[in-house]
């Protein structure tokens, strides 16, 4: 098992290298980093003197060992456009992402598991046909398309909901179903299938057999065992939450990090991107190894191979 | 039944304790929420350059001067009143009983502290370009300084009105210190002398500021009516639409043409279309340093000129503030001349040119950044005298690079001058020669560069206007036309509209 998780640290530890070298690659493909913290109407003379004074006239190899040793140090740096801490801004604004991607996992789980369940139960029924038509319009709907939807019947026409502030916590229920719906479907899909094959297996029947009463054999016998995959996917689906929150914060103008990764590409400051994908990629990198924690543990194979 | 479900969930809703919350814009708050797409994190003017930040250095700051937009005259500000002494000095005399928001008086100390901070390159100010013209400022008496300037500049005016806002003396002394030892100038908390005072930021939410009940009488922008400004930060146009429509902001711009005239005809709101600084153009690739050498000859860039229909673009598109433009220049800037030969839409003129030149059916990639609308639409019309152009659309950061670089056989990019109202700030930047100028022909460069060092009006104009029909004989650019903004805002709000994208909150009422 210790060389199990060693290998799988080893592992994380090259993807956010990778990722931070890639990130930092196409940044300077998509343009000069000067030019966009200079603004428009800058005159050449004053987009020289950006350049000189970020650190943008050294070589792209250089700038990137610079900020690396820094990074290893736990330094992030100081934010070009912001002015601030690199920390202390990602700091400020994690919390937002954080309860964003937690209110909308929340609502996918809340939603999809007990559809899910409800289908295996009676499939081909009325509740499974709805399930599967949730399911397919989930996953065909742009969650920037529902969010518009919602803000139109929920904020504008019925004005129960705050467009977009997140002052109160009712200005996260619009942003967190239209995170969330969007996995919704895979968690429902993956639930029913678990089901369907659990409810099928012998121990099932001998527990019916003894007598058990219906709800106990269903959630403590069936689901207990269905829902081991749903926990894997439902960490990976947190992970990409908040990183795919980017849609969703500009939408409903929620200062979390998504937002501020959106506004860090456009103005091209280059250390916040950097933390940014770092803290992101680091985050998801967790959550995936936790998940993969989790399956070995419950499944001794994993640990082998 | 579904009615009955639809009458019965609001119930619902205030049950769960569900509701929009008071709208924190609008009339009954006495707050004016106006509302842009971009984070102005830094609320400094002399380390942002952000539209926003030039419009929140309107509010919260003055200058010594004050451009009146109905006359177009330079009136005095912070200045009592001024004069030139000779063509590289000016003179003003200083307002007395000025207060800056922290209670500090207004004094020479302040002009010559901003000057010599804001000219030091050291001091790392991102709007160089605006002050690096003044060369020095002493103080002449009590209330009295004299400005010298690097040479002539008849933009000078200009910039003392609308881009060199006065800062308490000492003011960046304050600045923290940055954990690689340098100083933090752009945090140091904002303090004015404006007619609002800036209370709190929030970096990517907003920027709440506080009428100056303080203001000094006789300024040229009034006291301020309204008693709270925010400014708030909304990346969707959509949503800030919502917003608008449900009393959550009270003023947004930049509406694209189909969604103003949706919340034109909903009646909620108001919408207008105003003129704006900025200018859209086409800068061909002259000297034949990108793949397609065809624009090395004048006839096929004179075909282009001839093939877009200019006039319906700015019709169908822009906006009907907009207008067509013949010179490199707005025609409000000072000393913009536009009386110069030009073409008109011909079509037919357009293919024999393109036959002449043997530029039948020519390909090549046109790069835009702005409003892919209107580079389409300039694609649409080329293709109607054969030309195939095919449209690289990217952000504004690498495009300046390949257009200066000279990768891009055609251009379709915009200006807007940081919105100071002289030929200088647009003609000067294309055709005094360099990296932006695209033919660095010597007749112009000259001539330009000339304009924009001769403070008489009529001796500049003449100089423009040899200059700009020399680049329109020769089409090294095409001056396409000026901008309009959609601007909508809460019905109860009366705010003019004005040409230079620099909205004056400090004048909006409620009706």
């Amino acid at each position: 098992m210790v060389k199990y998780i060693l290998k799988r640290l080893g592992v994380a530890f090259l993807v956010a290298l990778t990722v931070s070298m890639i990130t930092f690659s196409l940044i300077y493909v998509s343009g000069d980093p000067a030019v966009a913290l200079a603004g428009e109407a800058a005159s050449n003379e004053e987009i020289e003197h950006i350049r000189k004074s970020y650190g943008y006239d050294r070589p792209i190899p250089v700038q990137y060992m610079d900020w690396l040793g820094r990074a290893l140090q736990g330094d992030l740096g100081r934010s070009h456009y912001l002015k601030e801490d690199i920390s202390h801004v990602i700091l400020t604004r994690l919390p937002n992402t954080l309860i964003l991607a937690g209110c909308a996992i929340a609502f996918a789980l809340t939603l999809s598991i007990p559809l899910g369940v409800a289908a295996a139960i009676r499939p081909n029924s009325l509740i499974d046909r709805f399930a599967l038509t949730l399911a397919v319009v989930g996953q065909a709907l742009p969650s920037f398309w529902f969010a518009l939807i919602m803000m139109f019947f929920l904020g504008i026409q019925l004005r129960w909901l705050p467009i977009s502030r997140v002052e109160t916590w009712q200005g996260f229920i619009m942003p967190a179903i239209a995170l969330g719906y969007y996995v919704t479907p895979g968690v429902m899909r993956l639930t029913r299938a678990g089901m369907l094959e659990v409810l099928q297996s012998d121990y099932i029947r001998t527990a019916k057999a003894k007598g058990l009463r219906p709800l106990t054999v269903l959630f403590k016998h069936a689901l207990r065992n269905a829902i081991i995959p749903v926990v894997s996917l439902a960490a990976v689906q947190f992970g990409f939450m908040l990183g795919g929150s980017i849609v969703i914060e500009s939408i409903f103008a929620i200062n979390g990090l998504g937002f501020l990764a959106w506004e860090t590409i456009q103005r091209g400051d280059l250390p916040m991107m950097q933390a940014i994908v770092l803290v992101l990629s680091l985050f998801y990198i967790l959550i995936t190894f936790l998940a993969d924690m989790l399956n070995a543990f419950l499944d001794p194979r994993i640990r082998v191979t | 039944m579904i009615r009955q479900i639809m009458k019965g969930l609001p119930i619902a809703a205030v049950a769960l304790g569900i509701s929009t919350g008071a709208a924190l814009a609008g009339k009954a708050n006495d707050t004016l929420t106006w509302v842009t797409d971009r984070e102005s994190p830094v609320v400094d003017p002399y380390f942002n350059r952000t539209r926003e930040l030039v419009i929140i250095g309107n509010t919260a700051w003055d200058g010594l001067l004050f451009r009146d937009l109905k006359s177009g005259d330079f009136v005095p500000n912070l200045a009592k009143s001024y004069k030139w002494v000779d063509n590289v000095t000016l003179d003003f005399e200083l307002r007395e009983g000025v207060k800056f928001h922290d209670g500090s008086s207004f004094g020479p100390e302040d002009v010559i502290y901003t000057v010599n901070f804001t000219t030091n390159k050291d001091n790392g100010v991102v709007t160089l370009k605006n002050t690096s013209w003044m060369k020095s400022v002493e103080k002449t008496g009590p209330m009295s300084i004299r400005i010298h300037l690097v040479k002539p500049f008849p933009a000078a005016l200009a910039y003392l009105a609308q881009a060199v806002p006065i800062l308490a003396d000492g003011h960046y002394d304050k600045a923290p210190m940055t954990k690689d030892g340098k100083k933090d100038f752009g945090s140091v908390p904002p303090n004015g002398t404006g007619p609002y005072k800036i209370t709190d930021i929030v970096p990517g939410e907003k920027i709440v500021m506080v009428r100056n009940d303080d203001y000094f009488d006789g300024s040229p922008k009034g006291k301020a009516s309204i008693k709270n400004l925010v400014y708030r930060t909304i990346k969707e146009m959509n949503t800030q639409m919502a917003e608008l429509l449900t009393g959550g902001v009270d003023w947004i711009w930049d509406v694209p043409k189909d969604q103003a005239e949706k919340l034109q005809a909903s009646g909620q709101v108001d919408v207008v279309n105003a003129k704006t600084m900025r200018i859209s153009y086409l800068a061909f690739d002259v000297d034949g340093s990108s793949n397609v050498k065809a624009f090395k000859d004048k006839r096929v860039r004179e075909a282009f000129a001839y093939a877009i229909n200019r006039e319906s673009i700015v019709k169908n598109l822009v906006g009907e503030a907009a207008e067509v433009i013949n010179t490199p220049c707005h025609p409000d800037q000072v000393a913009c001349v536009q009386d110069v030969t030009g073409r008109s839409y011909d079509p037919e003129k357009a293919k024999a040119l393109l036959k002449e030149a043997g530029a039948e059916g020519l390909e090549f990639d046109i790069y835009a950044y702005r409003q892919r609308e209107f580079t389409e639409a300039v694609i649409s019309d080329l293709a109607k005298v054969g030309v195939k152009a095919k449209l690289n659309f990217m952000q504004y950061r690498k495009l300046r690079g390949l257009a200066q670089n000279g990768v891009t056989p055609v251009h379709h990019m915009t200006w807007g001058s940081y919105s100071i109202p002289d030929a200088s700030a647009c003609a000067g930047v294309f055709f005094s020669g360099g990296k932006d100028d695209p033919a660095n022909d010597p007749k112009v460069n000259e001539l330009i560069n000339k304009a924009g060092n001769v403070t008489d009006l009529a001796e500049r104009k003449k100089l423009y206007k040899e200059a700009f029909q020399i680049i329109s004989d020769n089409v090294y650019w095409l001056p396409m036309f000026t901008y309009a903004k959609n601007y909508a805002y809460n019905k109860d709000l009366s705010i003019e509209t004005t040409s230079d994208e620099i909205p004056r909150f400090y004048t909006a009422k409620w009706k």
